[in-house]
Order: structure tokens, then C-alpha cells, then sequence
């Protein structure tokens, strides 16, 4: 199976510091892959590097075989690679409705909207409330309401269901349960699993070991801002995973690829 | 659907009860309808203080001509208020709306009588320079990455002494504008329907907020304001150009500025650079603030701005007709501006 998206020697400084050290990367056609490592490992990096949010100093990034370049986050995405930010980018005072179309809205037909440039509400309404409805987020009530007024995992719940709208390609999820109570996490969880299971690969960075044991399908392991190896979750434990992850202790073969 | 894990398996008997919304009080009903309805309390506000100098002036206070004579005395504040409404969305400020508003204007009297310019072009000679002294804002706020409170307290000083030194601080007469360009003066044509006074520049400022209400509310632009102001990191991930937002909005804000300008010029007949010493962009201010425009950005509906003008103009002419001390007109507008900003902060509260 081709992979749908390859990173090849990415290398990103900044000043003296090397984040990235000839990183490799793979994402598959309907997998979740998650990606560990302790801090400063340059995970965030190579998602930002993959997100069009860093633009890498050497290397090359392919998607769906043809080499890209993004300059900006908005250029990935309109490539189709969708990211949900740690801090979710929802704008808190706007409507759940408002913020699904951030940036992307949709304007009436007509002439109301292409001189008027009014924005068509109803059809964003609608839009916005099936594909909540899709992921089972219907408990939330009012399309209307601000964001704000949300829980964080509905915040979280809204983020993802935004992204799995838009994203055609690939979506990364970084730290999605990390600021969420247990309950929370588990629909959060159970949300990524949906996605998935309509075909969607998606990239979860977590240092929850529980919660990456739990759905991941491969789990990229990076350290000293290389990829260490990819493990399979049902041939390692996760003590395994730390161990590698901090250098407690060396995989048995450089699965490199 | 996906595996439960072991600490997770006593979920299934956990209480199943949302936070609910029947028990909550009355209160925290009133802080949530004020939280999705922001121009609610500057309206309310507004009736009230005109109920109240109702009662005590009566019929004076009640009458056609004076309830219209508020309306014109704060038309060009209004307008100047819906500028500053754009730029305190993006949670900036502009301290040089009021001089750019004066400049604006001396620029088009003096195109037009001075040099002897077609009205229509000095018109023009003066939205451009009151575009370009927002542009200038507008650069230094989103390209140099400097605070909007620095850089308009920077600009009202160089532009209020450009005026000076441009102007050499001459007045252009009202009979020469009326000889000269009598289309300066079109926003001080008045329509009377019995007592009642209604100057052009008044539906202009009306229009203005419409407008701008439409602009805000029902297009892209509009959402992406609020959306910057609220967290322009957030905007900018989510794919919003946030340079592109805050250069056109003091651009915008500069345009209205010239605007009001042509305003007062028909409010006043004559031009005079001296006008730079009136605190225009202070009343701009707290006409948005009393309308609960919030200064941290992202809050708050453009009516709110009109209704804030509005209080301050009824109360002036409310205490003005009980013949009170005019510093108590000052001293309510104190009360009244702390007042609005503890209630913006109780109102966000709502979200905790």
C-alpha cells in the first residue's frame, strides 16, 4: 500500500538548535498512527513541518506521491491536511456554527451574496449541525451558541468534528485529550475511532499511553529529532514504548521503515 | 466501540446528569441574555435616562425639536464612535481618530477654497487623507507589531501637528465654503417634519451603523473581525489573513473618520484646525465603551456604539435643560463608563 503522506531528511534549526535531525515520516491510507517522544523530541516540530506551520530547511515532504511545500497553515489545508490545534483555534466568543466555517464561509446565492457578500446562516446552520450529528455531538443544543459556553470536550467535540468536515486528506490531532476529564476523554476517543472508521488516517500526537495504546494502528517513535522506529501496539507493552522513547533501552531491530 | 479501559470501567455507573439549566437563577438568566444580546443594556440604559429627564423636564424635554436636536449634536460623535467600534473590536484602540477626523476636513476646505478644487475632488482629497492616516495606523499595528495604544498616541500627535503646521492654524470662513463648495456643506441640509429637525448628517450617521452593523454581522469580513479581536492566534490557524483584518479595519476606521469629518462640516458651516483641541476620539471612546463595546476585543454589537452616543447626548441635554452645573454631565460620564466596563466583565463571566 502507498503511503498517503512521506517525509524524507526533514531538518529544521532554529539557530543552534537542531529539531529535526534527517527525520523520516509515513501516514497510511486509513490508520491511526500516533506519534511519542519526550519533550524536545521535535514531534511538534515535524507536525508543524507537516502542518505548513514551520517550513523545513532540507527534505522533502510528498503527499499522495507529489512533492509539496507549504508556506502556511492555510496552504496544507487547502491542500486537504487538517490539524486540530492544542489550543483548538475556535474563537471563543463566536458561535459553534461560525466557527465550523472560519475562514472558509459560505456566501447566499445570487446577488445577495456576490455583491452584498451576505453570508447564507441557514446553510451554514445546516451544515454544521449534520455533521455534528454524524459524530453523535448532538448533545450540543444550539448551533448558535458561542463556543464559550461549551465543556472541553464539546470545545474538543467541535475542533475535530470541524476538521473531519473539511479535511480530505489527512487529519493531525495534536494533544486531544490531554486537557479533558476521564469521560471526556473517552468520547474524545471514541470520536478519532469514528473518523477513522470512515476512512480518514490520522496522525494523533498524545503522551497519554493508555489512550495511543488504545487506537493507534502504528506508533512512530521519536527521539533526539529523529524517527527511532514505527512498533506495532499489540507486539510491545508500553513500558516498551518509554524505554525507547527515552533511551532506557535500544530497539530490538531499526525498524526504520 | 472502542475498548474500555480498566479505570474506566466504573464509568457506566456514573451519574448520567448534566449540568442543567431548569434550577438556574435568575440572574445567571439575566448575565446569559445579556451575554448573547449585547446592545441590551445600553438600550436599556437609553430609556431609562430618557424616562427619567421625561419625568422631570416634561413636556420641554419630550418635544420633536429636542429629542431631534440630540440626534444632530451627536451625529458626528456617532460616527467617529462606529470607527472606534471597527478598530476596539480587534482589540485595539485609536487615539487619533478625532485629529485624523480634522484634518480630514481642513484637507477638503482648503482643496476647495484655497486652491479652488471641484467640490467633488476635494471631497475626495479628504478621504484620502483620512484613508491613509488609518492605512499608517494600520501598518505600524499589524506589520511592525506595535501596540494600537502607542501607535494612535504617536499618530495624534503628528497628525494633530501636521494639521497645525499644514493649516497654519487658519479657519476657512463659512461664506467662502458656501461660495466656494457648497457641497461641503450638504451633511447640514436639514429635513423638517413639523418641529422636527432632521440634518442629512444625522440619517448619515444612522446609515453608517446600518451598514457597518450589516458589514459585521452577515459577511466573512465581518465574522473575521470578531474572530481577531477575540484571539488572533486562533483566527490566524484557522486560516484568517489577521494582517490583512486589522489593516483594512484603520483603513476603514480612517475612511469614517474623513466621513464624520464632512459631517461636521456641515454641522459647524466653517472649518477650523483648532478643532483638534475637542477630545473627539475620547467621546468616540466612551460612546463605544457606554454601548458595551468590549476593550478586550471580539464583544459587542455596533448598536450599542449608536445607543452609547445617544446616552450621552440625552443626559447632557437632560442636565443642560435642569440648568445644572455641566461638570455633572462629565461626572456621569464617569460613572456611566466604569459602570459599562464592570458590567462587560461580569457578562464574560458567563463561559466560567
Amino acid at each position: 500500500m502507498e503511503p498517503i503522506l512521506t517525509a524524507r531528511g526533514i531538518v529544521k534549526r532554529y539557530g543552534r538548535v537542531t529539531a529535526l535531525d534527517q527525520s523520516d515520516f509515513d501516514l497510511y491510507p486509513g490508520e491511526i498512527l500516533a506519534v511519542i517522544g519526550d519533550n524536545g523530541a521535535g514531534k511538534s516540530s515535524l507536525i508543524k513541518a507537516i502542518s505548513g506551520a514551520v517550513q523545513p530547511d532540507e527534505g522533502e515532504i510528498r503527499l499522495e506521491g507529489k512533492v509539496v511545500s507549504f508556506r502556511s497553515p492555510l496552504q496544507a489545508r487547502e491542500a486537504g491536511i487538517e490539524t486540530v490545534y492544542q489550543n483548538l483555534a475556535l474563537s471563543p466568543a463566536l458561535s459553534i456554527a461560525d466557527n465550523m466555517f472560519l475562514g472558509r464561509e459560505i456566501r447566499k446565492e445570487g446577488p445577495m451574496g456576490s455583491i452584498f457578500r451576505m453570508l447564507d446562516r441557514p446553510k451554514m446552520a445546516r451544515i454544521a449541525r449534520d455533521k455534528l450529528s454524524e459524530l453523535g455531538l448532538m448533545t450540543i443544543q444550539n448551533i448558535n451558541q458561542a463556543v464559550e459556553t461549551l465543556s472541553g470536550g464539546q470545545r474538543q467535540g467541535v475542533a475535530v468534528a470541524r476538521a473531519a468536515a473539511f479535511g480530505s486528506k489527512m487529519i493531525i490531532l495534536d494533544e486531544p485529550t490531554a486537557a479533558l476529564g476521564v469521560k471526556e476523554s473517552r468520547k474524545v476517543l471514541e470520536l478519532i475511532l469514528d473518523v477513522r472508521n470512515r476512512g480518514m488516517p490520522i496522525v494523533l500526537i498524545s503522551h497519554n499511553m493508555p489512550h495511543v495504546f488504545e487506537v493507534a494502528d502504528r506508533i512512530h517513535i521519536h527521539r533526539l529529532g529523529k524517527r527511532l522506529c514505527v512498533i506495532n501496539p499489540k507486539d510491545y507493552t508500553m513500558s516498551d514504548a518509554v524505554a525507547f522513547m527515552t533511551g532506557a533501552k535500544v530497539p530490538p531491530e531499526a525498524m526504520a521503515a | 466501540m472502542s475498548s474500555i479501559q480498566e479505570f474506566e470501567k466504573t464509568l457506566d455507573q456514573s451519574d448520567k446528569s448534566v449540568a442543567a439549566f431548569e434550577d438556574r437563577s435568575f440572574l445567571r438568566r439575566i448575565q446569559h441574555f445579556l451575554h448573547s444580546t449585547p446592545a441590551a443594556i445600553p438600550a436599556i440604559v437609553l430609556i431609562f435616562s430618557i424616562i427619567v429627564f421625561g419625568v422631570l423636564k416634561g413636556e420641554r424635554f419630550f418635544t420633536a425639536s429636542t429629542l431631534t436636536l440630540i440626534l444632530q449634536q451627536i451625529a458626528v460623535v456617532g460616527i467617529l464612535g462606529a470607527a472606534q467600534t471597527l478598530v476596539i473590536l480587534t482589540a485595539g484602540i485609536d487615539l487619533s481618530i478625532g485629529v485624523i477626523m480634522v484634518l480630514s476636513a481642513v484637507v477638503m476646505g482648503n482643496c476647495a477654497v484655497t486652491y479652488g478644487m471641484p467640490a467633488p475632488l476635494a471631497v475626495a482629497a479628504g478621504f484620502v487623507t483620512g484613508t491613509l492616516c488609518g492605512l499608517l495606523n494600520g501598518f505600524l499595528v499589524s506589520r511592525m507589531k506595535l501596540p494600537p495604544f502607542i501607535v494612535t498616541l504617536g499618530t495624534w500627535n503628528i497628525i494633530m501637528a501636521v494639521n497645525y503646521i499644514y493649516s497654519a492654524n487658519a479657519t476657512i470662513r463659512r461664506a467662502d465654503i458656501e461660495t466656494a463648495a457648497p457641497l461641503l456643506g450638504f451633511f447640514g441640509i436639514s429635513l423638517k417634519l413639523g418641529s422636527a429637525v432632521i440634518t442629512l448628517g444625522v440619517v448619515m450617521m444612522v446609515v453608517t451603523v446600518i451598514a457597518l452593523w450589516y458589514a459585521l454581522n452577515h459577511t466573512a469580513w465581518g465574522r473575521h473581525v470578531y474572530a481577531v479581536g477575540d484571539d488572533p492566534e486562533a483566527a490566524e490557524l484557522s486560516g484568517i489573513r489577521v494582517n490583512k483584518v486589522l489593516l483594512g479595519v484603520y483603513g476603514l476606521a480612517g475612511a469614517i473618520a474623513a466621513l464624520a469629518a464632512w459631517v461636521s462640516i456641515g454641522r459647524n458651516g466653517s472649518i477650523s484646525p483648532s478643532w483638534a483641541v475637542t477630545d473627539y476620539n475620547l467621546q468616540a471612546i466612551t460612546a463605544a465603551v457606554i454601548g458595551g463595546i468590549s476593550l478586550f476585543g471580539g464583544r459587542g454589537s455596533i448598536l450599542g456604539t449608536l445607543f452609547g452616543a445617544l446616552i450621552v447626548g440625552v443626559v447632557s441635554m437632560g442636565l443642560n435643560m435642569l440648568g445644572a452645573d455641566p461638570q455633572w454631565k462629565v461626572l456621569l460620564t464617569g460613572v456611566l463608563i466604569i459602570s459599562a466596563v464592570g458590567v462587560d466583565q461580569w457578562i464574560r463571566k458567563v463561559a466560567g
